[in-house]
């Protein structure tokens, strides 16, 4: 997902036996559905895994402004420009508030995006896909934000008050950034032959990194069990997935696009469409830094900070003096 | 029979400065020097965007006037060549660092509020309505430029040199805007089309305060590129335009006739 396989630092879920007190008392709180809010006391690993989890969130949405962004001066018609620029900025308005709920349990931002650019902190591995098309547009508005909306959607629940108040006010702009980008695979599926052949390549191409989103089957999840009792993750990787596939294919048929899975079957006996194994060695690549866009995403964002270091230290000149002149006049 | 297409012309002129400036802005999405000046200036876009959309939808309508049914916003954004294009030449000058960037967008939006607020009382009701409507937009833009130039100008050593080069560099692109010709002149006498003429006095009014704040120097004024009846107004670009248009258009131009 947008924080895929964070670290919550512990080994193993701890027993009520093995809590102190204070953990005791926390792990109620939570068990009762009580928010925990930035000045309540905390385990140390809560405030760990929280700071990392939100700052990948935070990360990919910024990150994620770059493949969307590719085609911002290439969109089709007007409509569709104004669309995309302002999405791409919702994107950065969601940056800003998880940096903002990150903030509030005690790391600034600059910290965490020197550790993105540093590399010890990740983002989503979908951003590390290249958009080759106008189409590609249209799946990651149907794809990538549709599967973003169904891990965030329990987010709006989590433990965390500042986290889930982000949460709610998120995913009211994805259903529109899920819905603009499925109104242009339907423009592009009932447009030319030549549309209709742009929607299916982006649609096989970005199928798979999609399923990789909601991360690691839950066999091999070694963090969500603690994460899960913290209610900061609500529902398991699976599960996410198996209710982001069951919602999407009926949505490809709609449009007459084939998804790319030949084992993609209607199982009567489950209630659930059964799918074909994921790649996850592609997985693993693509999280350690060998995805295709992997450098050039990192290499862009270096970029842009660094060369903008200079107007962000004339805007701290300008402000001292300013303020040296205010305090003199007075 | 001739007005309209006189008027066609002149509403161009406001639509293509929007569009056209909003591709550029559209470049720096994603990076920005900060993330509130990313969402900024992809805000000061979709504004410019927006009131590019508002202008080409009444350049069809006077279009279809004369030539049924004239062109729709896409084919007049995506269909047209760069000599049709009717732009100023300073929102086609390429986004370069945050100063130039910023000089452009000042420089610009100053004398863009100045002409909305005088737009707002032509005679042509369309013209006045869209102009109302833009000017609210562009009071915020010209409100952050121009506190954008000062913070740069009256910032560190660095900042002030690269923004006094960037003023320096597009000042040669500031007489056009002032420029009246003949297209202009007859709307204007009609009461329809704003005098630019007239705005160059307080718009330089308006430029030396704020260059003062910022402890920038007033650039001379020498040759003014397009100001003599042969820029961008009348389809006279920089080369920078064809590789711009090159950019925008190709999905569009590549799928002749497809709906989007």
């Amino acid at each position: 997902m947008y924080a895929q396989m964070v670290d919550t630092g512990v080994a193993k879920v701890r027993d009520v036996a093995e809590m102190t007190q204070e953990e005791r008392a926390f792990q109620d709180r939570i068990d009762a559905d009580v928010k925990v809010e930035p000045k309540d006391w905390m385990p140390d690993a809560y405030r760990r895994t929280l700071i990392r989890q939100i700052q990948q969130h935070a990360h990919s949405e910024i990150v994620g402004m770059l493949p969307e962004g590719n085609w911002i001066t290439r969109a089709p018609s007007l409509q569709r420009k104004a669309t995309l620029m302002a999405k791409v900025q919702d994107e950065g308005g969601h940056g800003l508030y998880l940096y903002c709920a990150a903030e509030t349990l005690g790391v600034s931002r600059d910290a965490m995006v020197a550790d993105l650019h540093a590399g010890k902190v990740k983002y989503s591995s979908i951003f590390n896909y290249p958009t080759l098309t106008w189409a590609d547009i249209g799946t990651i508005g149907w794809l990538v934000d549709g599967a973003a909306i169904m891990n965030q959607i329990p987010l709006c629940r989590c433990s965390f008050g500042p986290y889930a108040r982000a949460m709610i006010r998120v995913c009211k702009e994805e259903s529109f950034h899920q819905r603009q980008g499925y109104d242009i695979m339907l423009a592009l599926c009932r447009g030319t032959p030549e549309q209709k052949v742009m929607a299916q390549d982006a649609l096989n191409r970005w199928w798979w990194p999609s399923l990789m989103m909601f991360g690691p089957p839950d066999a091999a999840s070694v963090h969500s069990a603690q994460s899960a009792r913290w209610k900061i993750k609500l529902l398991s990787n699976d599960e996410l997935r198996q209710r982001f596939v069951d919602q999407t294919v009926p949505q490809a048929d709609y449009l007459g696009l084939k998804v790319p899975d030949d084992r993609l079957a209607w199982s009567a006996e489950r209630g659930h469409y059964d799918f074909g194994e994921i790649d996850w060695q592609e997985f693993h690549e693509v999280i350690k830094g060998n995805g295709p866009c992997n450098r050039e995403r990192m290499q862009t964002r270096i970029k842009a900070w660094e060369d903008g270091a200079w107007v962000r230290e004339a805007a701290l000149a300008h402000a001292e003096k300013h303020a040296a002149r205010e305090r003199q006049a007075a | 029979m001739d007005d309209d297409p006189r008027l066609f012309d002149y509403v161009l002129r406001l639509a293509d400065n929007g569009v056209v400036l909003a591709q550029r802005l559209g470049e720096w999405v994603g990076k920005g020097p900060a993330l509130e000046e990313d969402i900024a200036l992809t805000n000061v876009g979709l504004d410019l965007l927006g009131q590019g959309r508002m202008w080409l939808a009444y350049a069809r309508e006077i279009e279809a006037r004369y030539a049924p049914p004239g062109r729709g916003e896409d084919a007049l954004a995506f269909l047209r060549d760069g000599g049709e294009f009717r732009n100023l030449l300073l929102v086609e000058q390429p986004n370069g660092s945050y100063a130039d960037t910023m000089a452009r967008q000042f420089l610009f939006d100053q004398w863009h509020l100045m002409l909305l607020g005088a737009l707002a009382g032509s005679k042509d009701e369309r013209i006045a309505a869209i102009a109302a409507k833009a000017g609210k937009e562009v009071r915020y833009h010209v409100e952050r430029s121009a506190d954008w130039t000062i913070r740069l100008g009256d910032g560190t050593e660095l900042s002030h040199r690269r923004m006094q080069d960037a003023v320096d560099a597009l000042w040669m692109y500031t007489g056009e805007m002032f420029a009246v010709d003949a297209i202009e002149r007859g709307l204007v006498a009609a009461g329809v089309a704003a005098d630019a003429a007239s705005l160059q006095g307080p718009w330089r009014s308006a430029v030396a305060a704020v260059f003062d704040e910022a402890t920038l120097a007033m650039p001379g004024d020498g040759w003014m590129q397009g100001a003599t009846g042969r820029g961008g107004k009348q389809g006279i670009h920089t080369e920078h335009l064809g590789h711009m248009l090159a950019e925008m258009q190709i999905v569009a131009r590549s799928h002749p006739g497809a709906r989007w």
